[in-house]
């Protein structure tokens, strides 16, 4: 049976790994192909790495450390930050990247992902989405990597992820604000309004700080894989670790 | 020598990354005499059926890849096109393993594409399986898969049993990521480099 992913998320930032509370205040991590040789040791079952200010920046993932990471990695690993072009994706698919996530471009350009799924298949088209809870509703939110350019959208966030598959999506990452950085868990019920509405896999993202917040999400919010950035990074969780409780704990892992 | 056919479709470097690790250099070739003349090739795909067939057929390389004698081992895409056909575009493939390539089905709890690690379900004894057993998990992702028939080493379940491993004669295929698989996937491409031509 199908293992539950767990996604060490990487933030970089002018090529090192960053880390910040609700995207604000980064503080350096280390090393990208340090870490990421870490969790591949350790068992994590992907990576992404995130440029988190390429989008406001107006340029792409740079394909230098993409293709370092490929030589040394052999699990699968998937970049995100302003891809926003059919070329911008074939240059990071062809530097070794598995996996492409697109957040912001995606949604000015939604035919993208058609076009995206058509050229590469769409099981390396990943849409990430930004979403806020404001007045008992979720909204996609855009340009988050920096807080002076964040805006809203036209999108509510179920609809955005319902359209995003049908357009040609392959995965979606649900990132919910409200929780990121937080560790008071995953929103669970944001999560599940989402997972009702998709066939694709749907990875969560933000809120998780105990190894119980990876057990909620896995069986209550039924998400294909749980990512993570400060717990992982901080040592707070290990991912062996991890591992060993969720599988004590029913769920199906990758020892 | 070990050719890897360039069959222009995206990710072919991890390919080429992985057999560096095992300490392997390949080409990355469409030249026809440099396949025909390789010891072992690799086929490998990352897209849609129809694509890859359209970029094989461009490339003069269909017929050259029919005649191979020497071990070849598809990979994803890859392998899909040594069947028949694919449902993926209603097309005809490489029609060296028989069978149609199908969506797989989904279902409340089995989404698709097919995204992660899956374990193997093992048929028939291979030099290429040494080493596995049934708690080993290697890297899956797809939408379209092969049946399960007398060609499969190994199957895999999502939602319906589905062929992972083939063979037939000299031609190989794995539906997994074997560059993307941590040891497991090591070690079936080491298998494959192992295997008597």
């Amino acid at each position: 049976m199908l293992a539950r992913r767990l996604i060490p998320c990487l933030d970089v930032r002018d090529g090192r790994v960053v880390k910040g509370v609700q995207f604000r205040n980064h503080v350096d991590m280390g090393d990208i192909i340090e870490l990421a040789q870490r969790y591949r040791d350790e068992g994590a079952d992907e990576i992404v790495f995130y440029d988190i200010t390429a989008s406001s920046d107006g340029r792409t993932v740079s394909t230098e450390w993409v293709t370092r990471v490929a030589k040394v990695i052999d699990i699968p690993f998937c970049v995100a930050g302003g891809i926003r072009s059919l070329d911008d994706a074939r240059k990071l698919l062809h530097s070794g990247a598995d996996k492409v996530s697109l957040n912001s471009p995606a949604i000015e350009n939604p035919a993208l992902l058609g076009e995206l799924a058509a050229e590469f298949g769409s099981q390396c088209v990943v849409v990430g989405i930004d979403s806020r809870a404001e007045n008992g509703d979720y909204f996609v939110k855009q340009f988050t990597g920096d807080p002076t350019k964040t805006r809203g959208t036209r999108w509510r966030t179920v609809d955005w992820a319902r359209e995003a598959q049908k357009l040609g999506a392959g995965e979606v990452v649900l990132n919910c604000m409200n929780q990121d950085g937080e560790r008071k868990g995953y929103d669970l019920a944001q999560l599940k309004l989402v997972r009702a509405v998709l066939t694709i896999p749907l990875v969560a993202s933000g809120g998780a700080g105990a190894p119980e917040h990876f057990r909620d999400v896995f069986r209550d919010a039924g998400v294909d894989a749980a990512l993570a950035a400060s717990v992982f990074h901080s040592g707070a969780i290990p991912i062996p670790k991890l591992k060993q409780y969720l599988a004590t704990e029913g769920v199906i892992v990758r020892p | 020598m070990l050719a890897i056919v360039d069959s222009g479709g995206a990710n072919i470097a991890s390919v080429r990354f992985a057999l560096e690790r095992l300490g392997v250099q390949s080409e990355l070739t469409a030249d026809l005499a440099v396949i025909r003349a390789a010891a072992r090739v690799i086929l490998p795909g990352v897209g849609s059926a129809p694509e890859g067939m359209k970029r094989l057929q461009a490339k003069g390389l269909v017929d050259c890849v029919r005649g191979l004698k020497q071990p070849v081992l598809g990979i994803c895409l890859g392998m899909q096109l040594l069947f028949d056909s694919s449902a993926e575009g209603e097309i005809a493939s490489l029609g060296l393993v028989p069978g149609r390539v199908a969506l797989l089905p989904q279902s409340p709890g089995i989404t698709v594409p097919h995204m992660g690690w899956n374990t193997l379900d093992l048929k028939r004894p291979s030099p290429l399986l040494r080493g596995f057993d049934a708690a080993t998990r290697f890297y899956f992702v797809h939408s379209f898969a092969g049946p399960v028939n007398e060609f499969t080493l190994a199957s895999c379940e999502h939602g319906t049993a589905f062929a992972a491993v083939v063979q037939r004669g000299n031609f190989s295929g794995v539906q997994f990521h074997p560059e993307r698989s941590g040891a497991a996937g090591a070690q079936l491409l080491k298998n494959f480099l192992e295997m008597p031509a």
